[in-house]
């Protein structure tokens, strides 16, 4: 007997068309699935799921392209700004988006990102901060708070040898090129909703030409860090919020 | 349209080739003895006429990954740079083998190891017929020996590139970059439509139309079976443009008893050599690699079986003459005249190193 509950006229939320029917190989609680169902919700309400090109990364994201149903082109570890660069500025028309981790974005592929934001290439970048290298196993990033633990820091981040955390989108929201800079986070339904604006935006400036676009997500990676879902998510409100305060840096 | 006739250094004959050949993208970073290439395109302004796209990038790294990112797309994109750039280029050169992209790659070589200098040499040629990045890959190398063949090379190497799915790389060096010669520039090349990309490039990410399954252009697969395929389909193909694409020239070589090999500007240097040899009564003559990835290693094997030795001339420490031993198997004895640091042998030079082997 078909559940009685489960009837398409009771059905509030639905699984957006440009998500594939693939299972997310990522850790259940992990922030990816939800930035990537943000991601389909809005390319398929902006009806562009023909018109995207999207830049995966080399993270725990690298596989995004088997979840989101658009043409990928799949990147060197840190390269894809430079990759979106030029896919952007050959195919004008289209909208063109890169989704990198901290590793990713900010310590391999720094200059590649700095340039490509100060060029004010027309594109959306989707930085998702979780503070650690997730794929790789734990190690530390560049994002990792001062104390916090990683394999490679694994007392804490001591910043006589490791230096500081790096707050990247602050260094990017001034670089000249970039028109809306903002930090988000996906881990209540209503941070949820910012993150969708937010991504609706930069999709839109993206088309609209009008610059670089930055979407960080403030993210948690329960794995890396050790704990359940839901002490990720308090222990992200109780440390990482602090450092990394949610909201838009620029928008113009 | 015409042809035209005109005096060009070989780098800007580069850049003249690039437009008229209907690229629709150059990205690159400032790096003698090749910068005039850049410089060339921007003079140019081909995109107020043809529309191609020319990006000075923050460095060779990301100017690869833009190449990477063009190709992806399935649009006719090319970068330049010389020996230190290229070694940065590397990782994205990998990447583009392994997610089979086409593209064009011009090495102006200088010098090295290291900064080294900025006078030409050919020492890059390892790094460019041996895969100077990971894993099994070839680049359908062209060396050019004249400024007309830098014009030519560039719609050739494009050409082949798509043809065979493989980037090409045309290996220039100091020398031909920086002389002048008149040369022939082709008639102008409409850029392909977006139409005709579709067609030709089925596998380009350029936006899925509904209906069609969306393309991910990658170099990542972790079945290491569906790898091991990947690669053997890859390798295949390889085999294909070495049964189909070697390309040589020879000069006097009918009749040879002794054989020089040379390629690039040191070829130039050998045809006088041999010239001068020949009019002492010695019968040598030259053969030219124009492809030194596929090498023409059948004609060389047929040729140990006629001369008396063979030898080497290039501007480095012997490189290319490891694949003319490989390809004699012993047969003769391939001596080697080379040159570093960015001095160019004389051809007096030359004819005294083969005279010493007679
Ligand atoms: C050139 C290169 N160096 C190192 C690696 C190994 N590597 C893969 S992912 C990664 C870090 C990923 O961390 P991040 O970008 O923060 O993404 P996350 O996995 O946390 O989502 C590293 C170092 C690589 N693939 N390529
Ligand atoms: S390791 Fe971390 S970032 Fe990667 S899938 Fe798991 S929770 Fe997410």
């Amino acid at each position: 007997m078909s559940n009685p509950i489960i009837q398409p006229e009771n059905l509030v939320y639905d699984k957006s068309a440009v998500l594939t029917d693939n299972v997310m190989h990522y850790c259940p609680g992990c922030s990816h699935g939800t930035v990537h169902r943000i991601v389909a919700e809005v390319i398929e309400e902006m009806g562009l799921q023909d018109q995207t090109i999207g830049v995966a990364p080399v993270g725990c994201a690298v596989f995004i392209y088997n979840y989101i149903n658009v043409d990928f082109a799949e990147s060197a570890h840190g390269r894809a700004p430079a990759i979106a660069t030029a896919i952007k500025r050959l195919n004008p028309d289209k909208l063109v988006f890169t989704y990198q981790g901290d590793g990713d974005l900010a310590a391999i592929g720094t200059a590649e990102t700095i340039h490509a934001c100060n060029r004010g290439e027309n594109i959306a970048i989707i930085f998702i901060n979780n503070g650690i290298y997730g794929m790789t196993g734990g190690q530390m990033a560049p994002t990792t708070l001062l104390g916090m633990k990683s394999s490679t820091c694994p007392t804490g981040r001591e910043p006589h040898l490791n230096g500081y955390p790096l707050k990247i989108t602050d260094m990017l929201a001034l670089t000249e090129g970039t028109c809306y800079v903002t930090r988000q986070s996906v881990h209540t339904p209503s941070s949820v909703k910012k993150t969708k604006r937010a991504i609706r935006k930069a999709f839109d400036n993206s088309l609209q030409g009008k610059g670089t676009s930055v979407v960080e997500v403030v993210s948690t990676c329960n794995s890396g860090w050790k704990m359940t879902p839901v002490e990720a998510n308090r222990w992200m409100e109780e440390n990482m919020f602090p450092f990394y305060p949610l909201g838009d840096l620029k928008d113009r | 349209m015409k042809n035209e006739l005109v005096l060009l250094k070989g780098n800007e004959a580069i850049a003249h080739a690039a437009i008229r050949c209907g690229a629709d993208g150059y990205f690159g970073y400032p790096i003698t003895p090749q910068s005039e290439i850049m410089e060339t395109l921007m003079e140019l302004r081909p995109w107020d006429t043809t529309g191609m796209v020319v990006l000075q990038a923050e460095s060779e790294v990301a100017s690869i990954n833009m190449v990477f990112g063009g190709a992806a797309t399935g649009k006719k994109v090319m970068t330049s740079s010389s020996s230190p750039g290229v070694s940065l280029m590397q990782e994205g050169i990998s990447f583009s083998c392994g997610a089979d992209l086409p593209m064009l790659l011009v090495n102006v070589m200088r010098g090295g190891p290291g900064l080294g200098t900025i006078q030409p040499s050919q020492a890059d040629y390892f790094q460019t017929v041996k895969g100077g990045g990971h894993g099994d890959y070839k680049l359908i190398t062209l060396a050019p020996s004249s400024v007309q063949e830098m014009v030519d090379f560039v719609d050739l190497g494009f050409e082949l590139s798509f043809k065979y799915l493989i980037p090409c790389m045309i290996l220039a060096d100091g020398v031909i970059g920086q002389m002048m010669e008149p040369v022939t520039l082709p008639p102008y090349k409409p850029r392909r439509t977006a139409e005709q990309i579709a067609a030709e490039c089925p596998w380009a990410a350029n936006g899925k139309p509904a209906g069609r399954y969306r393309n991910v252009v990658t170099s990542l697969e972790l079945d290491p079976a569906k790898m091991e395929k990947k690669n053997e389909v890859r390798q295949e193909r390889f085999r294909l443009v070495e049964a189909t694409e070697v390309r040589y020239e020879e000069f006097l070589c009918e009749d040879a008893d002794y054989l020089i090999v040379a390629f690039g500007s040191a070829a130039r240097v050998c045809q006088s050599a041999v010239e001068d040899l020949r009019s002492q009564g010695i019968k040598v003559g030259l053969l030219r690699p124009i492809t030194l990835w596929p090498f023409p290693s059948k004609v060389l094997s047929k040729y140990a079986e006629k001369v008396k030795c063979m030898m080497t001339v290039e501007l480095n420490a012997g490189q290319m003459n490891e694949d003319v031993r490989l390809a004699v198997n012993g047969k003769v004895h391939v001596y080697h005249y080379g040159r570093m640091g960015g001095i160019v042998p004389t051809p007096e030079e030359v004819t005294e190193a083969l005279k010493s082997h007679l």
